[in-house]
């Protein structure tokens, strides 16, 4: 128990009230996603660690827990990546440059940066997980001498749906960067890998002991890509992985996030193998076949 | 002061007296059944009630609570509750103030919840011990909640021809002090209280097969049990269970806009992990697929992960859930097989 004029004092304020946003810069990334560029009044930092995630407000249409794309070390503004999927992203995609969404968070546990450093580092994309991903990219980049050697796999159905195409171009040509795509259905235009994510991870050459893997994707991607991972020899906590579930409140508070004992919103969404094999059947992401 | 007397015949003064104080919330017949209502008429309360349809909680944590009103040009957001209103609850089982105490638990719990808060802080309660069973259907004594174990600011028990109060709170002193027709219980009275609990305990057993730390280590081992897809089968998704459940707090959140689609209120609505959509994201995946999983979801969140981030038991023993299940699902019958599990798997 806290002390209670501390209480009282948190009584008088709402942390279901969002802050204003305005989004300055709006771009569609592909037909389904769109990426939008947000500041807060006063341009104040959202001072989010890669991972985290915002609860985004349209009033009338509620609200709905979206990844955070930027790095923290992209200051005065943050951006979002949706798609377009029901009624609040459509609304949210007919909203362009000056138009005000309200925010609340950042929330939930990013991505275990401090831990990583000066690990090797393998990231694995799947689909919309480049998303939360690029947050922690842009910020691997920016602090690039913190790290060791940095290898990105992406992984997508087709290249059409490939995300942030420009900036994974200039990754691609980084020579610090070994960098990697794959494509599930080719197209005539299309020079890299085809095939499913997990066939790029037996080729990667990495030290196990001394690398951070962090996998982000549909909940059927984790089950093959962690299990090439253990067959790498990769610790189980150096297995880092994201979690997607219903969101309310982003509090800990409304369910809809929880699995088993644990609620995503607060103690997740950015978990790591150890913990994840510990769940008993409630996490598709870490069900065994 | 801690223990006062009042006899039968002065509660209506007493009652009238209450109610001038602050909104007096009391139990009612209603048909067959039993409510927590307003007080109007303090002779239409009633004190000898099995559990009623929906606990006090539809008071302290509202169906439909106001978050905020909010402006969407230009965007503006402000407070939907200028203040909150003393109320008292009156006549309320052990069972639920078990339940406000869990929920208190849930909401102080960091980040905290000021609708919550701020609706308790306004809140007195006085309760009323229970001398016999409401129904086969509680599992209170299991639970340890037959019994006052705090969380309320007086405590009324049934001496015959008066109420022997138990004074717990500054807050409850000030509702009875400077009544004349209110006096200090003597050494009779005391001996009475003594007696009464010496009988409670011949009629109060526990209602599950173990100890709760049995219970919990059940729950433990048994999370593919069979005895979930048997629950699972029965269970019709309805959420009644836990619509009236004390200590179920689940929620979602809308938005309602005014005729000038400019102005509106953000909500929260009570919500129930027994909805077939309720762990479903945006991308279609449905993390809590089938009835079975829901319903020992429910059931965990009482008996194991509470426990685990609380060191409680979420389950009151009220015995709503059994009482209110259209499929006839019984909490007591769902523990004890899960207890048998145990047995037969030493």
């Amino acid at each position: 128990m806290i002390d209670r004029e501390i209480l009282l004092e948190k009584m008088k304020t709402s942390p279901y009230k969002p802050m204003r946003g305005k989004i300055i810069e709006t771009r569609m990334l592909t037909d389904k996603e769109k990426f939008f560029r947000i500041e807060l009044e006063g341009k104040i930092n959202l001072h989010h660690e890669p991972g985290q995630f915002v609860m985004v407000s349209i009033f009338g249409f509620t609200e709905a827990p979206i990844s955070v794309c930027s790095s923290p070390t992209d200051k005065g503004y943050f951006d979002l990546t949706v798609r377009n999927v029901g009624i609040f992203t459509d609304k949210l995609h007919k909203l362009g440059k000056g138009d005000v969404v309200g925010i609340r968070g950042p929330f939930g546990k990013g991505f275990p940066i401090d831990n990583m450093f000066g690990y090797d580092i393998l990231i694995v994309a799947g689909g919309l997980g480049i998303v939360p991903l690029r947050s922690l990219i842009r910020y691997i980049m920016y602090n690039k001498n913190d790290f060791g050697h940095v290898q990105i796999i992406i992984g997508c159905k087709t290249p059409q749906e490939l995300l942030f195409k420009e900036e994974t171009t200039e990754w691609m040509k980084r020579s610090e960067i070994k960098m990697n795509c794959t494509v599930d259905r080719a197209d005539p235009d299309w020079r890299g890998n085809v095939g499913l994510i997990t066939t790029l991870i037996p080729g990667v050459d990495i030290n196990p002991a001394r690398t951070y893997a962090v996998v982000v994707g549909p909940p059927i991607m984790y089950r093959f890509v962690i299990v090439e991972l253990l067959k790498k020899n990769i610790p189980d906590h150096q297995i880092i992985v994201s979690l997607e579930r219903r969101m309310r409140c982003g509090l800990g508070k409304c369910g809809h996030c929880q699995v088993e004992g644990v609620y995503v919103c607060q103690s997740g969404p950015v978990f790591d193998y150890s913990q994840l094999k510990n769940f008993k059947g409630e996490c598709h992401e870490s069900r065994t076949f | 002061m801690k223990y006062a007397v009042i006899k039968k015949e002065d509660l209506n003064i007493w009652l009238e007296y209450l109610k001038k104080k602050a909104r007096l919330y009391a139990p009612k017949q209603k048909e067959n059944q039993f409510i927590f209502r307003p007080v109007k008429d303090v002779n239409e309360i009633t004190l000898k009630y099995i559990p009623t349809i929906l606990p006090p909680k539809k008071y302290y944590y509202p169906q439909k609570e106001k978050l905020f009103r909010f402006k969407v040009k230009p965007f503006k957001t402000s407070k939907a509750i200028k203040a909150f209103e003393e109320y008292i609850l009156f006549a309320v089982h052990t069972c639920d103030i078990a339940g406000i105490q869990c929920m208190d638990v849930v909401f102080r719990d960091s980040p905290e919840d000021p609708n919550y808060l701020n609706r308790k802080e306004k809140m007195t309660i006085i309760g009323i011990e229970c001398l016999e069973y409401c129904d086969k259907y509680a599992n209170c004594t299991s639970m340890g909640n037959h019994v006052p174990r705090g969380g309320y600011d007086l405590m009324m028990i049934d001496l015959g021809e008066k109420f022997i109060l138990h004074i717990n709170s500054e807050r409850g002193e000030k509702l009875i002090h400077g009544l004349a027709y209110i006096k200090e219980a003597d050494e009779k009275d005391m001996f009475n209280l003594e007696r009464v609990r010496e009988a409670k305990k011949k009629i109060f057993k526990e209602e599950f097969t173990g100890p709760l730390t049995k219970v919990y280590e059940a729950f433990d081992r048994h999370f593919t049990s069979a005895v979930w897809q048997d629950v699972g089968r029965r269970c019709v998704a309805c959420s009644n269970c836990t619509n009236v459940c004390p200590t179920c707090y689940c929620f979602d959140v809308i938005d309602e806009m005014k005729l000038s689609l400019n102005q509106g209120m953000r909500y929260r609505i009570w919500n129930s992990c027994q909805m077939d959509d309720f762990a479903k994201v945006a991308g279609g995946e449905d993390f809590r697929k089938g009835r079975d999983g829901r319903q020992r979801h429910r059931y965990y969140r009482k008996f194991k992960y509470s426990v685990d981030k609380y060191n409680r038991y979420f389950c009151t023993g009220c015995g709503r859930c059994t009482r209110t299940c259209m499929a006839e699902i019984s909490l007591i019958e769902t523990v004890n097989s899960l207890l048998a599990e145990e047995g037969e798997s030493r």
